[in-house]
């Protein structure tokens, strides 16, 4: 079976991670919390000083460590703690998923929202929209997908080492954890 | 005592690597004069089987440029690996999968399907591809299988040392040899080059605007470059916030943009991420329907910021294609 027509196992839900500001979102979700909201607990939550902090490269690299979605949350435009924050997320937010989307990711998987202290609800909505929707994707799985692409390679490793204990002579092993062939 | 020997070696690639060494000119009479050249398949004749017949570790060092995208380049890369104490990767496509890597926006048979049948210039009516194993005459001579992935030399064995630039710059390799002969070599991983921005080297630097507000971007054949403005300040996407130094700022000199062949520095992890990061935070409209306006500058990402870091990006590859 191909890695994309594997279908996802019957107890797998979304692992999302949630990249908050510190001064709108989290302390919205903080609120919706003390409200006693129930939201799908899909999310892990990571606090910043503020959206503007998101580097692409975290996004990326949760994406590659294994999260199936990535939702970035800031203060409404215009409310930023830092009075321009927000807007750096949302530029970089416009290209960065339309690099994922060329890249593969579909669009649903990475998601900027305002969301203000005061709306809690709008915390557990954005929250259960966005699992209901990964969860109909199915899982990203990056790691998976490496380790199925490095196959090829490893294959070809097993050969080498077969030949050489035929030969009598032993490879070396990498020492560097990216190499494939250990 | 007999001198160190030294292999150079060629995967996906185009030769511009090879070219490099040759561009060491008179220099590379002072290389030969003390180390052996054990293989070197573009410039001299020698078989896979002396190599396969040396000693492990009996080559000091191996420069190997291209990226890994074939079953024969990854058995020599295995076997040059196993023969050499150091095996540098040389130049972007060995570094972070190069030009090459690019076809990791592509399933493999899209890339065999248009390169042998509906590529403009091709006529094979037959559709003939090359086979792993043909039966000729009684002979059954065997093809290397291409790889659904390209790949960079470290994705596929241990690298010690890398040397970035597409290709190479003379000054790099000659500062790579003496390190070499000398023994004085940075730790194991290490990028030679030096571990700073671009801009740091630029003769641009001057010019370079403190706050940067993108009202559009342009593409290099869309503008009159002006001959000493930093690129930035122009609306021109230039890789060198991004990319290392240690090319000379060639390209700037040259009055292009900088297109980021010698990688990100040590402290950055994805490079294309890294860019766009930068130019994206410093566009100036605030509303989604403006930035995107101004964002159609950049009609292709993936192509603009990952044109060499491809395969050591964070994502590797389009994240949908198969490997069957």
């Amino acid at each position: 079976m191909s890695e994309l027509t594997s279908l996802p196992k019957a107890d797998w839900t979304p692992r999302i991670v949630a990249f908050f500001c510190n001064w709108c979102t989290y302390t919205a979700a903080d609120l919706a919390g003390v409200s006693r909201l129930k939201y799908a607990p899909n999310v892990r939550v990571i606090r910043l000083m503020c959206s503007g902090r998101v580097d692409p490269q975290f996004v990326l690299d949760a994406l590659r460590r294994g999260a199936d979605g990535v939702l970035i949350g800031g203060c409404h435009p215009g409310d930023c703690h830092y009075v321009e924050g927000n807007y750096k997320m949302l530029r970089r937010f416009q290209l960065l998923h339309r690099m994922l989307r060329d890249m593969g990711v579909a669009e649903q998987r990475v998601r900027l929202e305002w969301i203000s202290a005061a709306e809690g609800e709008r915390v557990k909505f954005v929250i259960n929209e966005m699992t209901a929707q990964i969860k109909a994707l199915g899982p990203l799985n990056l790691p998976q997908k490496f380790e199925n692409w490095d196959r090829e390679v490893i294959e070809l490793a097993r050969h080498v080492r077969q030949q050489e204990e035929i030969s009598g002579v032993t490879m070396p092993t990498p020492a560097e954890k990216e190499a494939v062939h250990v | 005592m007999s001198k160190p020997k030294v292999a150079f070696y060629w995967c996906a690639s185009c030769g511009g690597c090879e070219e490099t060494v040759v561009d060491l000119a008179e220099d590379i009479l002072g290389v030969v004069e003390k180390v052996d050249i054990v293989l070197w398949p573009v410039a001299m004749d020698f078989k896979y089987k002396d190599v396969e017949a040396m000693a492990d570790g009996s080559i000091t060092a191996t420069l190997l440029n291209g990226a890994i995208r074939s079953s024969e380049q990854e058995e020599m890369a295995v076997l040059l690996r196993r023969k050499s104490q150091y095996l540098i990767a040389y130049g972007s496509c060995a570094h972070l999968g190069g030009i090459p890597a690019l076809a990791n926006q592509f399933e493999r048979e899209e890339i065999l399907r248009f390169n042998y049948e509906d590529a403009p210039s091709v006529i094979n009516e037959a559709k003939t591809r090359p086979q792993l194993v043909t039966e000729i005459d009684g002979h059954r001579p065997h093809l290397p299988e291409l790889r659904h992935v390209v790949r960079s030399l470290d994705q596929v064995v241990d690298v010690d040392f890398y040397i970035p630039g597409c290709p190479p710059t003379p000054n790099l390799t000659k500062a790579a040899f003496n390190a070499l002969l000398s023994g004085q070599l940075p730790p194991k991983g290490s990028v030679l080059a030096p571990d700073t921005a671009l801009c740091d080297e630029c003769p641009r630097k001057a010019t370079k605007p403190v706050d940067v507000a993108f009202s559009e971007f342009k593409r290099p054949h869309q503008k009159l470059l002006e001959p000493e403005q930093c690129f930035l300040a122009q609306g021109v996407v230039c890789m060198g916030p991004a990319t290392r130094s240690g090319c000379a700022a060639q390209c700037t000199c040259g009055n292009m943009p900088c297109t980021g062949c010698f990688g990100p520095t040590s402290r950055v992890r994805d490079q294309g991420a890294k860019i766009l990061s930068s130019l994206c935070a410093n566009i100036g409209a605030k509303t989604e329907a403006e930035i995107n306006t101004v964002l159609q500058g950049i009609p292709d990402p993936v192509g603009t910021f990952y044109r060499y870091g491809m395969a050591k990006s964070l994502l590797r590859r389009r994240v949908d294609l198969t490997t069957t």
